[in-house]
């Protein structure tokens, strides 16, 4: 697990977190997904990634939670141990898959996370 | 818009068709802007329908919603014509929404019909929804180019950036770099600033004002231009053209891109380049029509302007096969209003033949023909003004993956072109890009044009990954009992 902070789901926990995102985004000062849309997520949940808790908003799929909290990658190649995660986003190209309670392959960009999900990297 | 508990419908008749028990008059596969436009008009004519999408929510890549989670107050701030998608949501009227159902194979029936083989949810129950008629609609994916550093953590298509903002709120990156081409990469940057990430530069290795004639000669589009043009501005964003990212770096994930100057091919001058910190990258050239399902029923395809292939269809959008009907990016990338437009006109068209009444005899007005013909020629216009510079394979190293499932760097390649494989299919053969998860739909267009080719309609008898006791049960038949 590695990865730079994204721009965390940080409107479930209190507005204060919102405006710490946009201003670690660097761009205009209070800029943020959250203020843009206007969103006021109902309260999140966790799942569990190698036992670390990251936080979702209901209906955010795993890899985008996982993003959203820094790991940006959750699987390495078969070959040359190359770090993988989200590439396209869309559940075409299977280089974001990703073990949920055991279930191996899922695709974690097309993947509902789900409370007390727990994501195992390799 | 949730899925239906019973998507199967009951034996209750309204009179139209010949519809069998349990079987829909049309199932429409993809719930974007043309699936949506089709269903509504299909389903308001007393049609009984179906739509099935893989997707949470329906809206497709184009209008990808929010979850309700996150109780956005504008959720039409990411997107461009949110009003349109509002509108096709409410005239869907009693047409079944199946979301979570990945369509892996679709059959023709022993008597007529279709059986559309799902997948259905995390669980992956094995589901079989029967048709008389199907509409594709499946829409296209970010057709992507290899580049030395391509595989880094942090590089991602630009689709992918757009579906982390518009359906989970999530900006891809920091500092982000755009890059690729087409007019694409413009609303991908645009929002990004938005929402507050800093966007280093888009980078489109076409011309800059490759477009401005269609657009001109468009006033829309031109509005539209402009309007990107404005606010890439203001957030101070630089948008140059004739540069193109040609080496992604970083230990363990990217942390800088190499631009490059390029020629109107695509190949880098000579100390024309740069070096641009970043923690991500959104890439893209234009887009690739997701065309498995067609190839499976055997539908003919021809190709677009560009030379890739696309599902080939009348006027009336109905396929080479009697029965299936394909509208949106199925039938060649044109965008949301022309994909729309084709949803209705393929509609318009499973009413009538469902009813046997010709298509000339129902409001298929002139004017919807001639919107048509325009939309369709802007959209020839985009694909002749963006078109895939040769020079791209100048930015491979012999260590540079291919494909990236299979892990095949470009020498590989290169040695079975070496060994005489001349053609796509023998450098798949010899090579093996091409042959993992994603089954050549990222690697494919590179792979045919490293071989001289246009790339080929796909031949996936699978269009999804399946489990060997699903794919069993199918030879067993019994869901058309079921149904």
């Amino acid at each position: 697990m590695s990865g730079v902070g994204g721009s965390g789901p940080d409107g479930r926990v209190s507005g204060a977190s919102t405006v710490r995102n946009g201003d670690e985004g660097g761009g205009m000062s209070g800029a943020s997904p959250y203020r843009l849309v206007g969103a006021r997520p109902e309260p999140g949940f966790e799942v569990r990634v190698d036992g670390r808790p990251v936080p979702v908003v209901p209906g955010q799929t795993v890899g985008a939670a996982l993003h959203a909290a820094g790991i940006r990658t959750w699987r390495t190649t078969r070959f040359g141990d190359r770090r993988r995660g989200l590439f396209c986003g869309i559940g075409v190209c299977f280089d974001c898959l990703v073990t949920v309670n055991g279930v191996e392959n899922l695709r974690a960009c097309l993947t509902e996370a789900r409370p007390g999900d727990e994501v195992t990297t390799s | 818009m949730t899925a239906h508990d019973t998507p199967t419908p009951d034996a209750g008749g309204d009179g139209v068709g010949e519809r069998a028990v349990g079987r829909y008059d049309l199932v429409i596969v993809g719930a974007g802007p043309a699936g949506l436009a089709a269903a509504g008009v299909a389903a308001r004519a007393g049609l009984r329908v179906a739509v099935l999408d893989a997707g949470a929510r329906i809206g497709g890549q184009y209008f990808r919603q929010l979850p309700e989670g996150f109780r956005a107050a504008r959720p039409g701030a990411l997107h461009h014509g949110f009003s349109r998608f509002v509108r096709l949501r409410d005239a869907l009227g009693d047409a079944d929404i199946l979301l979570g159902h990945r369509v892996w194979a679709v059959e023709r029936g022993p008597g007529g019909g279709f059986a559309v083989h799902c997948l259905e949810g995390r669980e992956e129950r094995a589901r079989t929804v029967a048709a008389a008629r199907l509409l594709i609609a499946t829409g296209a994916h970010d057709r992507v180019l290899p580049f030395p550093g391509w595989d880094l953590p942090g590089v991602m298509t630009a689709g992918a950036a757009q579906a982390l903002l518009k359906g989970n709120l999530v900006m891809a990156g920091r500092r982000v770099v755009v890059a690729g081409t087409g007019p694409f990469l413009l609303p991908v940057a645009t929002s990004l600033a938005a929402a507050g990430a800093t966007v280093a530069g888009v980078f489109e290795a076409g011309g800059r004002f490759a477009l401005a004639p269609q657009a001109l000669a468009r006033p829309g589009k031109a509005a539209e231009a402009l309007a990107y043009g404005y606010r890439l501005a203001r957030h101070r964003v630089p948008y140059k053209g004739g540069r193109a990212v040609v080496a992604a770096h970083g230990d363990g994930e990217l942390t800088h891109v190499t631009v490059a100057k390029v020629d109107a091919d695509w190949r880098p001058y000579r100390g024309g380049q740069e070096t641009i910190e970043c923690d991500t990258l959104a890439v893209g050239y234009g887009f690739v029509p997701q065309l498995d399902l067609p190839a499976q029923l055997g539908c003919e395809t021809s190709r677009d302007a560009a030379g890739g292939p696309v599902a080939r269809v009348d006027r009336h959008m109905r396929t080479s096969v009697a029965g299936v009907y394909a509208a949106g990016e199925t039938t060649g990338v044109g965008g949301a209003d022309l994909a729309e437009l084709e949803g209705v006109i393929a509609g318009r068209a499973v009413v009538a033949d469902a009813l046997g009444t010709p298509v000339a005899g129902d409001p298929a007005d002139p004017r919807t023909e001639a919107r048509r013909r325009r939309l369709a020629g802007f959209a020839r216009a985009l694909l002749r003004a963006y078109p895939v510079g040769d020079g791209w394979t100048s930015w491979l190293h012999d260590d540079t993956l291919i494909c990236r499932c299979e892990e095949v760097p470009y020498g590989r390649v290169k040695e079975a072109r070496d060994l005489g494989a001349a053609d796509a299919r023998s450098i798949k053969l010899l090579a093996r890009p091409g042959m993992g998860w994603c089954q050549g739909r990222i690697c494919g267009e590179a792979v045919a044009r490293l071989a001289g080719e246009d790339p080929a309609p796909p031949r996936r008898p699978i269009a999804q990954p399946v489990s060997l006791g699903d794919l069993a049960a199918m030879d067993g038949r019994d869901e058309w009992k079921e149904t």
